[in-house]
């Protein structure tokens, strides 16, 4: 993962995300296709596939709307870095394999348009900009194994549906 | 060491004689619940799996109730996909319009969810039932789809924070005014991954329906789960409507809990939230001179018939002010149809108010009443992030049922106690 950062304060709601305007649709391209929007409505114009969020306290805060994480995935961000995450964006983000990171120091510290980049078997965020290195709080163990299997649904086909 | 009540239930759910905050479990789930925004989600992500049935259809829960009746054409494929999947796997939990009404009322009203219950919902206000002492917490689409699979729930168990109310409520001092003030104080990430446990002689002498409003809105601090202490209210309440045997569980004496928070409710007076966050609330007599241009009275939040009652009330014999446009959302059809024989529904049109069938519609700005651009709504719904109601230039404050009311009269935000 490597990209140019974009930056976001405390509280980002999933209403802001992906507002409900667009839930009537299930489609992953429609909507990436209004990510952020009610944040920062130019971002699908400025952000480019592989860049990353980075934002404060409690992102993804509000509904439990699972377009929220897929319309930031299927939009092409290859992660978020927060300071913290509300908790039904969290296993949203696990479940459908979004790569979420928890360090308040990094959140703290990259700025906007920052080059950063995470290594996930080094547990490390990197600001390639700022030549800064950080570690991110590592994820239990039962997450680990529903990250390894590639999300929740090949979770359970690997671990309920023997054939 | 003791358990929470909360502890409790997933224990019981996990087959184990003991869980304590931070432990891993996968948990047996009684019910679980979409609605027309999540559930066609989560059915995509099953069908992914290519097995043939539902792990209990029971136990399946499936109520499009956001942006029905239909509101366009997409919302129309999304209801009718819910519609065949609950068709193809024998869901007799499907509510067809006509017998639909906003979930986290349906639920409960129908003793679809009981006392003792784990619940899960792709929707974030399932934190509701807790009123009814039950485990329930909003999950995504795709906890929802591998529920619809295997039955089952990962669960971190959360640490439990205790909110102890003492003293006596002012008139017109609601259930909503009670959490609306807890999310003042603790903040919007407050309770983030967290129990709260309500508790204390203020919340025994409350109603269901209160409880439930309290219980509906813990989410807005970041909770996983909001939960009362099932007593008489709640035997009262459930025992004729339960469809299945309820269980009775309390905390321990020697518990843990995070946090004990304790507030005396002679110095709490009616709430309102300002735009655009449910924590920046203040007392309804600071604001002065808040014009308005739309009430809402509805949602999962307060659209209950003692919310319908006390509008009412307030609201009997009077106009809504000229500028205002009152518009009022019973939760469910039982609601509805109490209403109409209480002369409610009369009275809201007398006032020159409009009366919808039971649909979120406006409280996630999905249709009946959504705001333009540099508008002000107050409403008695959950959230008033930017956007949430329509424009993001618009502005919602949030408030309760009498609150509401009495500020659609006036045409500016007021206190009840003006009207009365």
């Amino acid at each position: 993962m490597n990209g140019k950062s974009w930056k976001y304060g405390d509280n980002v709601n999933t209403d802001g995300i992906i507002p409900a305007r667009y839930l009537n649709t299930t489609d992953e391209k429609e909507l990436a296709s209004h990510c952020m929007e009610d944040i920062d409505p130019d971002f699908v114009k400025k952000a480019k596939k592989g860049d990353i969020i980075v934002a404060g306290e409690n992102f993804g805060c509000g509904s439990s709307r699972e377009h929220a994480p897929l319309s930031i995935k299927a939009f092409g961000i290859s992660c978020v870095i927060a300071k913290s995450f509300a908790r039904i964006f969290f296993r949203n983000a696990i479940n459908i394999g979004l790569p979420i990171f928890e360090s308040k120091e990094a959140s703290m510290e990259i700025n906007e348009g920052d080059e950063v980049q995470v290594d996930m078997n080094l547990g490390k965020i990197i600001n390639l900009t700022a030549k800064k290195e950080y570690s991110f709080t590592p994820f239990a163990d039962e997450m680990k194994d529903i990250i390894r299997a590639g999300g929740l649904m090949e979770y359970v086909r690997l671990n309920y549906c023997q054939s | 060491m003791g358990m929470t009540i909360t502890e409790k239930i997933i224990a019981a759910h996990s087959g184990l004689e003991e869980v304590h905050a931070g432990q891993f479990v996968y948990a047996d789930v009684d019910i679980c619940l979409g609605n027309d925004i999540t559930a066609p989600i989560a059915i995509k992500q099953f069908e992914r799996l290519g097995i043939n049935g539902i792990f209990n259809p029971e136990a399946v829960v499936l109520v499009p109730d956001h942006f029905t009746p239909n509101k366009d054409i997409k919302s129309a494929q999304n209801t009718k996909t819910l519609r065949e999947f609950a068709r193809k796997h024998q869901i007799k939990n499907y509510f067809e319009i006509g017998r639909v009404g906003i979930e986290h009322a349906l639920l409960p009203e129908k003793g679809i969810v009981v006392p003792g219950d784990l619940v899960i919902g792709a929707d974030s206000h399932t934190c509701t039932y807790g009123a009814l002492g039950i485990f329930s917490t909003g999950v995504g689409s795709t906890d929802l789809a591998a529920c619809f699979a295997t039955g089952k729930v990962w669960l971190k168990v959360p640490e439990a924070i205790k909110f102890v109310f003492n003293g006596k409520l002012n008139k017109w001092v609601s259930g909503k005014d009670l959490i609306l003030y807890v999310i003042g104080k603790i903040g919007v990430d407050g309770a983030r991954y967290k129990s709260m446990e309500f508790t204390g002689p203020v919340i025994t002498a409350l109603s269901m329906d209160d409880r439930l409003t309290i219980c509906n809105m813990t989410v807005e601090a970041g909770a996983k789960n909001g939960i009362i202490e099932p007593d008489d209210c709640t035997e009262e309440y459930i025992s004729s409507r339960a469809r299945r045997k309820y269980k009775l569980y309390s905390s321990d004496d020697d518990c843990k809990y995070c946090d004990i928070y304790e507030y005396d409710v002679n110095n709490i007076s009616p709430q309102v939230a300002l735009p655009s966050s449910p924590e920046n609330t203040r007392p309804v007599e600071d604001l002065s001179d808040i014009g308005i241009d739309q009430v809402v009275i509805g949602s999962c939040t307060n659209g209950r018939i003692s919310d319908l009652r006390i509008a009412a009330q307030i609201i009997k014999d009077k106009k809504i002010h000229p500028s205002v446009r009152l518009i009022v959302i019973p939760a469910t059809q039982d609601i509805y149809l109490e209403a109409v024989k209480e002369g409610l529904i009369e009275i809201f049109v007398n006032a020159e108010g409009v009366v919808s069938t039971p649909t979120c519609g406006p409280c996630l700005g999905g249709h009946m009443g959504v705001l333009a651009e540099g508008e002000r709504a107050l409403s008695t719904t959950n959230r008033n992030f930017a956007g949430r109601m329509g424009h993001p230039k618009a502005e919602i404050y949030l408030c309760s049922p009498a609150v509401a009311a009495a500020s659609a009269i006036t045409g500016k935000i007021t206190h009840p106690e003006y009207i009365d």
